[in-house]
């Protein structure tokens, strides 16, 4: 009777995107695609996806995916290689560079992408057998701060809350996050708190983002303020006798030079409100709704990690918690909001350059034991050098062999034009990725490694409230791609440690890091996953979610850490430090008057190699952009919807133009997005100030003084085609994924005569054109047919009525299009509701084949000469009345009844 | 034509206020010649093209004489005498007498198997000749040299057409939209020469081959001479009417002597024979009109040109080319086999070429015509009446 299931079953993993690390069910097509809904019983979403997650089944496709191992040839061409090869060549690489330059001339760069088992394997390679700490991570750019707050003031790297306490919080504060568009499924949650149990919600951000739609206070902190903010709560919270001194007295130290300092910053309201820009009102409201609430749990995200004073800053976030004993209870404690699908896992495994291993550090003792537990003939005794340092060693020829994993640092990193230029100096440099081409890539990288991603590759990952989740692979893998942790211990054999990277398993890979979280841990250590070290292939793979500590004898219980004030410094207390005065690094100049903010948006993650892939997702904001005050954009020549440059001292980028009433006056905020894949030049690390904070190392990615100056195009346009166009030098234009194809917004001087003329070859010789051209205003656009099927089309019209794509774009879906599609499809308008005629039967009246049936059918003609009376036809020249007969004796089929 | 449609006209305004004799010189009925090559195609038959039966004629009271042919024209006396020697009284004469084909001056016109096409005889003689001909060339690439190289080609012969000027139906049509009729044309098997003037039709007992100026020589048994038609004005030069090009009308269609009136391809109207039906059929309208004593008046035609052309549809209207000072915004799909030029000036539609689709091609007659401004619907103008009715509700309402 039951036909047997047709199809396999979903398979839970998890989302590669942010922080959050919501569960996602993934059920293949079959076809290489998968059906992508929420995970309704992983305790990150309970179900919920946010447009990215949803949008995963839309990113599988393998046309931009690297699938062999390729090497550099001598012309400077990349040429297949075999796996055997193209590792033999990273192995001797490694090697040769070593021994003729030393240890420390070579380095890894990981990325917050990478599994926990990858992260591991590249881990120990470097630090435990190269003998160099140089691996370093792109959570460098995203939470060091973090790490580094929680270290100073906790001991250990460790998050105290829960997404729990998101719901049972009764003040939530987010400060430097835009969680509506950043970590939008845990901002619905807190937003379902403030509508079901009436929490208050606080915003505190420079710029008025979408997360501030919902606040009950919205706090417009002049960039970089955020300490003297908190500084002036301490104080407020010392002021008004709302300090827990019992847990201040007993579990921690430092109050008083703390508060000595907060003083000295903001020592009442007035003064709090003159340093972050604020209305007084504002600050008291805030200290007052502080003051008065218990539970209260503080957000913070890259608005206060990207800052050269971001450990700071988390100093004097934690230190308010800290002096209320507001931590490590349901509903309160402050909670880090991590960027990247692993960011957590990454920091679990230490692969950060100041880190050693799970949680250990760069101390005798931890080298020892490190040592002795990896059987490690060559431990790394010091930090190396952290991703902005990584990389001016490399510039400076200290660093000659690099292999960069999962991430594009040509784009994300500070000064990236001078990344960019210094990995061209290269000896080797090695890059494991799942794209053919990135700005890294085109960088002169000597081998491409292909690795499996998302979907493909297997093992875990941490998010931001310490769980650790699967993530499966549900489809094979394509090509010749690999995993990480594969591709990793290969090299690592061939430079003669097979012994001790013997792994053929990822589930191998994880028990041996579980085991060394728990190594001579007992209890010393919050990072302890030891229950989980002898989990069986079966069972690791069955994995439910867990949150750490996950310790073999848990003493006590630690869903939550530090509400019974021990912390894992020496002395078991908590350091409240006091935090230096707080200023943006870069002045500002009258020839850079603008403060740069830089961030994500809804829709887009990182550099988008994955969500570039989705056209949904490619049409929330398609193109680079700026947003300005409107009375600085007014004061700088700037037209909403124009361009303009945006310069700082290390590089220039053109941007479409947003006025936003949203913007602080005398600051601009453009996302990350783009690269020179993707826009012409719209890659805003090359133009991010190189400062960064002296405890964390992270990049001020959000205080970059700038110039901004409108820019001119007279046309206006785009392309849609179903392989990638190049277009001309001198061209603006961004990249869009769009269904069926490639789109490309495009700006230009070149008059349309000229777009004419290059607008034959752009769509190959075999092609049928159609035209549309009204010079005088301005006006070319041209479709593309092969074999009748709509290959693709550009349009170009004066910048001030610039063609719009929608409606093209949607007839774009398909390849094959109906006459009256065809006909109209260079009106850039949409032909819904228009009838097709058919064929001309009437010439003098223009009357159509189908039209003349239609009357037919509906009786409203019976006879050639009521055809003339209804639509005119025939009534003229006459030519046309044999036809018109023999339509009419045509139609005259016997009707059934 | 002409005259059915003022019969047709009249009788609907002032039916039994005269009694109508039609004097035909062909022995049938009035047919519509824009089908002539339909006919010689065998797309249709000739009974198809017959534009009233008999009994259409008799019950609107019509005295109809074909196959008689009128001599001559005594204004004076009001009579018209026929070939038969009989004479017919008027009150009023309207002279409907059309055009013919112009004959060629060069050696070899008269030589058998060089003919005109221009009636049902015509076609009944070029069909008997392609029973036992195989090649044929047709001189005069304008509507009517195509439309019998068509039907010939439709026929089964080979078939070149020789024009003089440097691109097909060059009065109709841009030099785009004729370069287009060309391919379309020679899609068809016609070849078609271009800058070719000729010298002679050469043969001996018949026609063997049509000589060129430039000296090459098109073996052809079969010449059809479509090179221009000329009003057919004779009867009424010799009745003492202002004749230039054809019979000269003023704007009430009325001759040069009062109660005797002209319509159609016989007319000169302001300096203009019009070689068309739509012409015709407005001058018959207002000829009615006046005859049943109202007032209007015939103001020219725009000129337009409306027609299948070798199975292609093509339409021109207004000024097609664009005179300097103009604008123009032009479309083309090849693979809908599609061109059209619209022509603006001042914001207002002026003139446009369509070739392959013309559905709109009335409703841009109409604009022409109107004059008003399409500043509003410009970018959308061209994708056709539906498009921009659906478009732009309010600005056409308006």
């Amino acid at each position: 009777m039951n036909a047997p299931a047709q199809h396999p079953p979903a398979i839970r993993t998890t989302c590669p995107y942010c922080g959050v690390g919501c569960g996602v069910l993934a059920k293949p097509d079959g076809r290489g695609g998968a059906v992508i809904v929420g995970d309704p019983d992983h305790p990150a979403n309970f179900g919920r996806l946010c447009s990215k997650g949803s949008a995963l089944g839309e990113t599988l496709a393998l046309g931009s995916r690297l699938l062999n191992p390729m090497l550099r040839q001598s012309d400077g061409t990349m040429a297949r290689a075999s796996w055997d090869v193209a590792l033999d060549r990273v192995a001797e690489g490694f090697a040769s560079t070593i021994a003729r330059h030393g240890k420390d001339s070579v380095a890894f760069y990981l990325s917050g992408q990478l599994l926990t088992e990858d992260y591991y394997v590249a881990n120990k390679l470097m630090k435990g057998f190269i003998g160099s700490a140089n691996v370093d991570t792109n959570s460098r750019l995203c939470m060091a701060s973090s790490v580094a707050g929680h270290r100073r003031v906790f001991g250990t790297d460790t998050v105290p809350g829960n997404y729990a306490d998101l719901d049972q919080a009764d003040l939530i504060i987010l400060v430097g996050s835009n969680a509506a568009w950043c970590h939008p499924v845990l901002y619905q949650r807190m937003v379902a708190n403030k509508r079901e149990r009436g929490a208050k919600l606080i915003v505190i951000d420079p710029r008025r983002t979408a997360t501030a739609e919902d606040a009950d206070l919205f706090l417009s902190v002049a960039p970089g303020m955020d300490t003297a903010l908190f500084c002036g709560l301490l104080v407020h919270l010392a002021d008004t006798l709302s300090i827990d001194y019992e847990y201040v007295d007993g579990h921690t130290n430092g109050l008083p030079e703390a508060l000595a300092r907060a003083r000295e910053i903001a020592p009442d309201v007035a003064a709090t409100a003159i340093a972050t820009g604020l209305a007084p009102a504002d600050v008291a409201a805030f200290f007052a709704l502080f003051t008065a609430t218990s539970k209260v749990v503080t957000c913070f995200s890259q608005g206060v990690n990207q800052s050269a004073q971001g450990t700071d800053k988390v100093t004097t976030i934690i230190n308010c918690h800290l002096a209320t004993g507001r931590i490590g209870r349901p509903g309160m404690g402050p909670l880090s909001l991590t960027g990247q699908p692993n960011a957590m896992g990454g920091r679990e495994v230490g692969g950060l350059a100041n880190q050693l291993a799970a949680h250990m550090n760069f101390t005798a003792v931890d080298i020892d034991r490190v040592g002795r537990f990896w059987h490690a003939p060559n431990m790394a005794e010091r930090e190396g050098l952290k991703a902005v340092q990584m990389f001016d060693a490399i510039g400076r020829g200290e660093i000659k062999a690099l292999w960069v994993m999962a991430t594009n640092p040509a784009v994300s990193l500070p000064r990236a034009s001078a990344v960019r230029d210094a990995l061209r100096k290269l000896d080797l440099l090695v890059i494991s990725d799942n794209v053919v081409s990135n700005d890294t890539v085109n960088a002169n990288a000597q081998v491409l490694l292909p690795a499996a991603a998302w979907g493909e590759k297997d093992g875990t990952v941490t998010n931001s409230e310490r769980r650790i989740s699967r993530q499966r692979s549900f489809l094979s893998l394509p090509g010749e791609a690999m995993p990480d942790w594969w591709i990793v211990t290969q090299v690592a054999q061939r430079l003669g440690f097979a012994e001790a990277f013997p792994y053929a398993s990822v589930g191998e890979v994880f028990r041996e890091h579980a085991a060394l979280s728990a190594f001579e841990n007992d209890g010393t250590r919050d990072f302890d996953i030891g229950s989980l070290a002898a989990l069986g292939d079966a069972e690791f793979n069955a994995l439910d979610p867990v949150q750490w500590p996950a310790r073999v004898n848990p003493i006590k219980d630690e869903s939550r850490f530090f509400a019974d004030g021990r912390f894992f410094t020496p002395d078991g207390k908590a350091r409240m430090l006091p935090p230096e005065p707080p200023r943006p690094e870069a002045p500002l100049s009258p020839e850079f008057p603008f403060r740069l903010n830089t961030g994500r948006i809804r829709d887009q993650w990182h550099t988008m190699t994955r969500s570039g892939l989705s056209p949904r997702l490619g049409a929330h904001l398609p193109e680079p952009f700026v947003e300005v005050h409107p009375a600085d954009a007014a004061a700088s020549g700037l037209t909403p919807g124009g361009f303009a440059r945006v310069t700082s001292v290390h590089g220039a980028c053109v941007l479409k133009v947003i006025f936003s009433e949203g913007q602080q006056r005398g600051s601009l905020f453009a996302p990350i997005h783009w690269s020179d894949e993707t826009a012409s030049s719209a890659r805003i690390g090359a133009l991010v100030a190189p400062a960064n904070d002296p405890h964390s190392g992270q990049p001020e990615a959000k205080a970059t003084a700038v110039a901004i100056a409108p820019v001119t195009f007279a046309y206006r346009g785009f392309v849609l085609s179903r392989a990638r166009l190049t277009m001309p030098a001198e061209t603006w234009w961004a990249r869009a994924c769009v269904t069926g194809g490639e789109g490309l917004l495009i700006a230009s001087n070149d008059r349309p005569e000229v777009w004419r003329q290059r607008a034959a070859a752009l769509f190959g010789v075999d092609v049928e054109i159609a035209e549309y051209i009204d010079t005088p205003r301005g006006s070319y656009r041209l479709a593309a047919f092969a074999d009748g099927k709509f290959v693709g089309c550009l349009f170009v019209g004066p910048a001030e009525a610039a063609p719009q794509w929608d409606a093209v774009k949607l007839m774009f879906e398909t390849e094959t299009m109906g006459e009256v599609q065809r006909r109209a499809v260079l009106s850039g308008k949409s032909t819904e509701g228009l009838a097709d005629p058919g064929p001309v039967i009437c010439a003098c009246f223009g009357v159509g084949l189908n039209v003349i049936r239609a009357a037919l059918a509906d009786g409203v003609a019976g006879n050639v000469e009521e055809i003339g009376k209804a639509l005119r036809a025939g009534t003229n020249c006459g030519s046309c009345l044999p036809e018109l007969k023999r339509i009419v004796s045509d139609g005259r089929v016997p009707q059934t009844a | 034509m002409a005259t059915v449609r003022l019969v047709e006209e009249l009788s609907r305004r002032a039916l039994g206020r005269y009694a109508v004799a039609v004097i035909g010189e062909e022995p049938r009925l009035a047919y519509n010649r824009v089908l002539l090559s339909s006919v010689l195609a065998r797309e249709v038959s000739q009974g198809e093209i017959e534009l009233k039966p008999a009994q259409w004629w008799r019950a609107h009271g019509v005295t109809l004489m074909v196959g008689q042919r009128a001599v001559a024209v005594d204004s004076d006396i009001r009579r018209v005498r026929l070939a038969n020697g009989a004479t017919l009284p008027f009150t009023k004469l309207v002279l409907a007498t059309g055009s013919r084909a112009i004959r060629l001056n060069v050696p070899g016109m008269d030589l058998p198997g060089v003919m005109t096409f221009r009636d049902l005889t015509d076609v009944a003689a070029i069909e008997k000749a392609a029973e036992t001909h195989r090649q044929a060339v047709v001189i005069g690439g304008g509507l009517l040299g195509l439309e019998a190289a068509y039907g010939l080609a439709k026929a089964g012969l080979q078939v070149t057409v020789v024009h003089l000027m440097d691109r097909l139906m060059e009065r109709q049509l841009d030099a785009r939209a004729s370069a287009l009729l060309k391919a379309a044309v020679e899609a068809k098997g016609i070849a078609v020469l271009l800058n070719a003037e000729t010298a002679a039709i050469k043969g001996h007992q018949r026609a063997e081959a049509v000589a060129l100026k430039d000296g090459r020589e098109l073996p052809a048994d079969l010449v059809v001479v479509a090179a221009g038609i000329r009003a057919n004005a004779d009867l009424a030069a010799a009745a003492g009417l202002q004749v230039g090009r054809g019979i000269v009308v003023d704007d009430h269609m009325t001759t040069s002597k009062a109660g005797i009136f002209a319509i159609g391809e016989c007319a000169e109207h302001r300096g203009i024979c019009y070689g068309l039906v739509e012409p015709a059929y407005e001058q018959a309208r207002v000829l009615a009109s006046r005859l049943a004593g109202e007032d209007a008046r015939y103001d020219g035609s725009v000129m337009a040109t409306n027609l299948k052309v070798s199975g292609v549809d093509v339409f021109s209207a207004g000024d097609f080319i664009g005179a300097p000072g103009t604008e123009i915004v032009e479309f083309s799909d090849a693979g809908l086999g599609s061109y059209k030029k619209l022509v603006i000036a001042d914001g207002k539609l002026v003139g446009a070429v369509l070739f392959g689709d013309t559905v709109d091609g009335l409703w841009y007659l109409e604009l022409i015509r109107a004059g008003s401004s399409i500043a509003g619907i410009r970018d959308d103008l061209m994708f056709g009446r539906a498009f921009v009715e659906r478009s732009h509700p309010k600005e056409l309402a308006a």
